[in-house]
């Protein structure tokens, strides 16, 4: 172990570690009994309360690569950072809970894959699967290589050492639990982050006396400067350092990467597919939004006190020197400001948690889309039950390997967050087209929904290759000769999801569509949505959404 | 707190997974409690020590976790 790190622990520190392990293992061991069936394994029996499946669903985008990322981010970008986890989260989380989850749930499919399997049969549904199945294997080595690079910068462990720990650790409880095991280990993982990130905003606005004594200290720190306005330097490009016209926040964030994410990456919609009934999977997303706009609270705000209190200045990971810390040190450095023993080990787990539940998610998803949407189909179509639970416990064994393998991989990567933002927009945001079509529209037919995937994401690929190779190209495809990286990849997605649409809707016109009696259950305007029934106004997901709705439009005018 | 005391599981009857929150809760909050009064004369070298974080932080988190162990707890009368 090196002797280089920002934080030493102390014994009872470590005791709050080694609980956390142990826990872990334990719930696994204990859930194992229960996940015998492959709906019991790969959905979780279908039984979440609402509440389960929304903390689940939010959890499993609660990572700590958020976490350091955003928080990093905020400290670079100021509060419009905050713009991922509102107009980048909250209305595409509603219209999944209002308008896609009842075709999700009537279908009765178990992956996002699977409604496709369904609506455009297995060409379209395959592709997905593969993208998808290769998402989450690299965005399970993502994590892990991110928690091992954190572990060795703040505490000094072995890289090598985080990163089979953690993996054999997840590779125990989800082969074990399945499905069950991930959730639970979300729940309790969000309430890790929530306990162990909160004091720091306590603390650091008690430091500040107050916000207006913040925004005071960050005006004296970084003059000419705003880091506190959500929208109203969005006017022009040059205005913000994200280098971002409002139009790709909107649009390009608000409208198609997220709604892409939080509508059809299977990792966080199969926490809803779990839910016991059509409303709690309905209510479940509204649930999960209320958390989202408060999660800036833990993320976005550390991000801002540190701009305000640190005594240096801290500088992109690339171009650190000896002695200096980038960005994605905001998070450790706060915690190690504020927190003493006992403190910095739950904050320290937090961030264990996040990482292992983050890993725990994707090897779960791959298992399940791996076994009901790639091997069913094309390899092995009539097998038992038994014999695909069993496949997805050895999946999820495989999955970690390989995910290991590609932890190694992105070690030669300088910017962890940008790398996962290119691969969102790679696949997440022609998908969304695809999807959204075949729920709303029902001439969309197999051709097109293949061929727009097809082609949205190729083309999606082909930008990121052009600019890599010709950084100019940059000004072309963001429409700024300011736009940065950020910026990049808010307009390749809502190009991406344009041209999926075009080809999509071109190529239906010029198909023979499916017969209304095939669409049954899968698209808008030919589907009996079920009705609540006579529940009372607080029970209706609608009623929830609409509170969600004006709580989002007031922060708004507040961080104006 | 209503909506949270609807059991999880009813095939199955696994014991709910808030009954395991409140026992990581409550074992978390007992060590940072017993930690923030052993050096309530020796505060650590961090910033605002002074306000005695851990103590307050840790008796919060002991009687949240201790309420959900208790509400959630196997064989508990529904």
């Amino acid at each position: 172990m090196t002797t280089e790190r920002m934080i030493s622990l102390s014994p009872v520190d470590m005791a709050i570690i080694v609980i956390y392990f142990a826990m872990v293992l334990a719930i696994g061991f204990y859930l194992r009994r229960f996940a015998k069936s492959g709906e019991d394994f790969f959905l979780a029996g279908r039984e979440m309360t609402a509440w389960v499946a929304g903390l689940s669903f939010l959890s499993a985008n609660l990572g700590s690569l958020e976490l350091l990322g955003w928080a990093g981010a905020s400290y670079q970008y100021g509060i419009l950072a905050a713009h991922w986890y509102w107009i980048g989260a909250i209305p595409a989380m509603l219209f999944l809970g209002i308008v896609m989850m009842p075709f999700y749930y009537i279908s009765k499919t178990h992956s996002v894959p699977g409604y496709l399997q369904l609506r455009y049969g297995p060409a379209a549904s395959g592709l997905s699967a593969i993208s998808f199945a290769l998402m989450t294997i690299l965005m399970s080595g993502v994590n892990m290589y991110a928690m091992a690079v954190v572990m060795k910068v703040v505490l000094g462990w072995n890289i090598h050492f985080s990163i089979w720990v953690s993996s054999l650790t997840v590779g125990i409880y989800v082969a074990a639990g399945g499905l069950f095991s991930a959730i639970f280990n979300e729940v309790l993982q969000f309430f890790l982050i929530w306990f162990g990130a909160l004091l720091i905003p306590i603390l650091g606005l008690i430091e500040t006396h107050g916000w207006a004594g913040m925004v005071s200290r960050i005006r004296n720190n970084f003059p000419g400067q705003d880091f506190t306005h959500a929208w109203s330097t969005l006017g022009s490009a040059q205005d913000n350092p994200m280098g971002m016209h409002w139009t790709g926040i909107v649009f390009g964030l608000g409208a198609i990467i997220s709604m892409g994410y939080w509508t059809t990456d299977f990792l966080v919609v199969q926490r809803v597919l779990a839910a016991k009934d059509l409303r709690s999977a309905k209510l479940a997303p509204i649930i999960g939004s209320f958390f989202k706009m408060a999660v800036p609270l833990i993320v976005i705000v550390p991000g801002l006190i540190a701009l305000a209190v640190l005594p240096f200045h801290l500088v992109p990971a690339g171009s650190a020197l000896a002695g200096e810390h980038t960005y994605n040190d905001v998070l450790p450095l706060m915690m190690a400001r504020y927190m003493g023993p006992g403190l910095l080990g739950l904050g320290i787990t937090a961030l264990v948690a996040g990482f292992m539940a983050g890993m725990a998610g994707n090897v779960s998803a791959f298992a399940t889309v791996w076994t009901y949407d790639l091997y069913r189909p094309f390899l092995r179509k009539t097998a038992s039950d038994a014999h695909y639970v069993s496949m997805g416990r050895w999946c999820t064994i495989v999955g970690l390997i390989v995910s290991i393998g590609a932890a190694y991989l992105v070690m030669g990567f300088d910017s962890i967050m940008d790398y996962v933002q290119a691969l969102f927009s790679f696949f997440i945001a022609p998908l969304f087209g695809t999807v959204i079509l075949g729920m709303l529209w029902k001439r969309t037919t197999a051709a097109g929904g293949f061929a727009g995937l097809l082609v949205g994401t190729l083309a999606s690929v082909g930008m990121f290759l052009v600019v890599k190779f010709n950084p100019e190209a940059l000004a072309i495809i963001a429409m700024s000769t300011h736009a940065k990286a950020m910026a990049e990849d808010m307009y390749r997605a809502l190009w991406s999801w344009i041209i999926c649409v075009l080809v999509t809707v071109v190529v239906s016109l010029m198909t023979k569509p499916k017969p209304d009696s095939e669409l049954t259950g899968l698209v808008y305007g030919v589907t009996a949505i079920p009705s609540e029934g006579a529940v009372p106004l607080l029970q209706r997901p609608i009623f929830w959404a609409g509170v969600a709705v004006v709580l989002f439009v007031i922060l708004q005018w507040i961080f104006w | 707190m209503d909506l949270l005391v609807t059991h999880m599981r009813e095939k199955h009857h696994i014991i709910p997974v808030w009954f395991f929150v409140g026992v990581m809760l409550f074992a978390y909050g007992v060590l940072i409690l017993g930690s923030g009064l052993a050096e309530w004369s020796n505060p650590p070298h961090t910033v605002l020590a002074e306000l005695h974080a851990p103590v307050w932080w840790g008796a919060l988190l002991t009687v949240i976790g201790a309420a959900y162990t208790l509400a959630f707890r196997p064989n508990r009368r529904s």
